[in-house]
């Protein structure tokens, strides 16, 4: 058995209050007045910054098509100015609800990623992995509080906030946007919520049976392995049903905050990213379990396992990250390519950044059998795909919500702190509930002689 | 080369083998060779063979096989030539390096994978009409042999191979 240590909890909550005070101080500071704005983008432009630049080319267009009526000049430039002012407020507001949505939903997907690799090591019925399979269950407790709170802040900045993550939900967008319009059938809230429940719903009934019959094989009869049998069947049905609705879930959550775009194979690059942020932390929990002296039957072969894992969907996450962005940039079609064209203005260092946290550095680090097997690389590489996962969720969210005003500052760092904090709250409470090895699994034995 | 002696005890099984091997080593005799007709996991390290570094010379023809490919297309695409061809960058390198990805990736495993089987054959000596070197034809179906050399000390050999399991115990003349 686990104990939760006080120490451990203490931390948590440490850097729960930490993280509520950055988000607080985030919705504080973001509220600025026309004004402000006007102010603060005067002195930009007075510092020789981009912006003044962005004004000119914004008033430019509407200066062509009224160019006839020259009384309208000025009248134009002003309005091109105010519309201009008005949208970077707009974008400045946005920065604290996109902090808090990227850091909830990296967190989330973890959760999410380990129930998935939890339940292909079922239905696959993996010998090596079992003895992770109380670590898995653990991680996976975060999954549904996790998952309510991403929805909860997705509809509230539609409800309670203006709009700030999706514009598709700000009804005056959608009424003079043709293309949203057409796609109201599907982007509208009430759809967004059912469907966010109907997906939380079915991953949390998935966990709920899989960590009581889980529970139940512990306490079976020696040689009944009924639980077992139910545990894979539901094991194989949620993985079918994962896979439709972790696609739906990318195209709702992620895809619509830029409501123009699409692509096809969103989903599954996003499923690569929750997969190795999830296994990543699978390995760091081990580890740390393991130095604390609670994980005796866990040894580097196991440890082994998991950091090729790590590897291998590392650069899978490459792969599939390559091929949209080259699909899209060699056909270079406007409506798909403006997706990377903002990133790559606005976004240079965290896009191509994360390419190599995520890409160069695990294929260097991880190709290596005996650095596998040691924790402390494990460790250093996993942290760094951890951020660099953080980082892809970022370039995700950010360049629709707040564009060239992104910074990783007080509201994005308190995010993640006030998560992280849940997290590890919620995982390590799971964990202290259930002896840490799942005696009754019938694969445990091999599982324990495990040796690569 | 003079001729010397070697004994051949021939197993008929591979967990007999595997201890049959770790008893001969802890009696420090040199295991000269040992034929089986399959892989037998854990053999090279009861052996105490050193392990393969047949995986650094993959990474290093991948390297090659990396800057081969790299340099090719910067030359014919970028510096010898540089055509519109459909509106791709072609300035520099990096302008259109998206485009030079699957050719670069590729040429990587090619050169990796062709130069590391190269490299295996070369190591073990295995060509076409090469001689086989069997000393027992039923090694390559269900014996097991290990070949271990005698200098003077051929009878206390004999005994303790015999109390392995071998099921045959034979003295044989090695031309070197």
């Amino acid at each position: 058995m686990y104990t939760f240590s006080n120490k451990l909890k203490t931390f948590s909550f440490i850097l729960m209050i930490l993280g509520a005070l950055g988000v607080g101080y985030g919705f504080m500071t973001s509220h600025k007045s026309f004004e402000e704005v006007e102010h603060l983008l005067a002195e930009e432009s007075h510092h020789g910054g981009g912006h003044g630049e962005a004004v000119a080319h914004h008033a430019a267009p509407s200066h062509e098509a009224h160019g006839e009526a020259a009384h309208g000049e000025t009248v134009h430039a002003e309005d091109a100015h105010a519309k201009h002012v008005t949208h970077v407020q707009h974008q400045i507001a946005n920065r604290p609800w996109s902090a808090l949505y990227v850091a909830a939903f990296f967190f989330f997907m973890i959760a999410l990623g380990v129930l998935a690799f939890y339940a292909i090591q079922i239905a696959s019925q993996a010998g090596w992995s079992p003895v992770l399979f109380r670590v898995m269950e653990a991680i996976t407790a975060y999954m549904l509080p996790g998952a309510i709170i991403v929805l909860i802040i997705a509809v509230a900045s539609g409800t309670i906030g203006h709009y700030n993550i999706f514009i598709w939900m700000d009804p005056d967008v959608v009424a003079h946007d043709a293309l949203i319009q057409g796609k109201a059938g599907w982007l509208n809230i009430g759809g967004f919520a059912i469907r966010g429940l109907i997906f939380i719903a079915g991953w949390a009934i998935y966990r709920h049976f899989a960590r009581k019959f889980s529970i139940a094989q512990d306490n079976a009869e020696p040689g009944d392995i009924s639980y077992f049998k139910k545990s894979f069947r539901i094991a194989a049905g949620f993985l079918v049903f994962f896979i439709y609705t972790e696609s739906m879930m990318s195209w709702d959550w992620i895809m619509s905050v830029d409501p123009h775009w699409f692509s096809t194979l969103f989903g599954w690059y996003v499923f690569a990213s929750m997969f190795v942020s999830g296994i990543t932390v699978i390995a760091l929990m081990s580890i740390f379990l393991k130095s604390k002296g609670y994980l005796a039957f866990v040894n580097e072969n196991h440890l082994h396992d998991i950091a090729k894992f790590m590897f291998g969907i590392s650069i899978f996450w490459t792969y599939l990250w390559f091929s949209q962005f080259m699909l899209i940039w060699y056909s270079n079609i406007p409506e798909e390519v403006t997706y990377f064209i903002t990133r790559i203005n606005d976004y240079k260092l965290p896009f191509f950044g994360m390419v190599v946290l995520n890409f160069v550095f695990p294929l260097l680090m991880l190709m290596n059998a005996n650095y596998k097997r040691m924790n402390w690389f494990v460790v250093m590489t996993g942290v760094v795909i951890l951020v660099g996962h953080y980082i892809d969720i970022f370039n995700m969210i950010m360049p629709a919500t707040v564009g060239d005003r992104w910074f990783i500052g007080i509201p994005e760092i308190g995010s993640v702190l006030l998560f992280g904090g849940l997290f590890i709250f919620v995982v390590f409470m799971s964990l202290s509930k259930a002896s840490l090895l799942a005696k009754g699994y019938p694969l445990m034995k091999e599982s324990e002689d495990f040796h690569y | 080369m003079e001729a010397s002696k070697v004994i051949h005890a021939i197993y008929t099984d591979d967990d007999v083998l595997m201890s049959a091997v770790k008893k001969v080593k802890a009696e420090r005799y040199h295991i000269e060779e040992i034929y089986t007709p399959f892989p037998v996991h854990g053999l090279d390290r009861a052996m105490g063979l050193a392990p393969t570094r047949i995986a650094i010379t993959a990474f290093i023809y991948g390297l090659i096989g990396l800057a081969v490919a790299t340099v090719m297309m910067n030359y014919i695409m970028i510096e010898d030539w540089p055509q519109d061809i459909g509106g791709k960058p072609s300035f520099s390198y990096l302008e259109n390096l998206p485009a030079f990805v699957p050719i670069m990736f590729e040429l990587t495993v090619f050169f990796s994978a062709h130069l590391m089987v190269l490299t295996f054959y070369l190591r073990s000596k295995i060509w076409p009409f090469k001689e086989a070197e069997n000393p027992d034809p039923r090694t390559t179906d269900d014996h097991f042999l290990m070949e271990i050399a005698v200098d003077g000390n051929q009878e206390a050999l004999e005994t303790l191979l015999a109390g392995t399991g071998a099921v045959e115990v034979n003295l044989v003349d090695k031309a070197h």
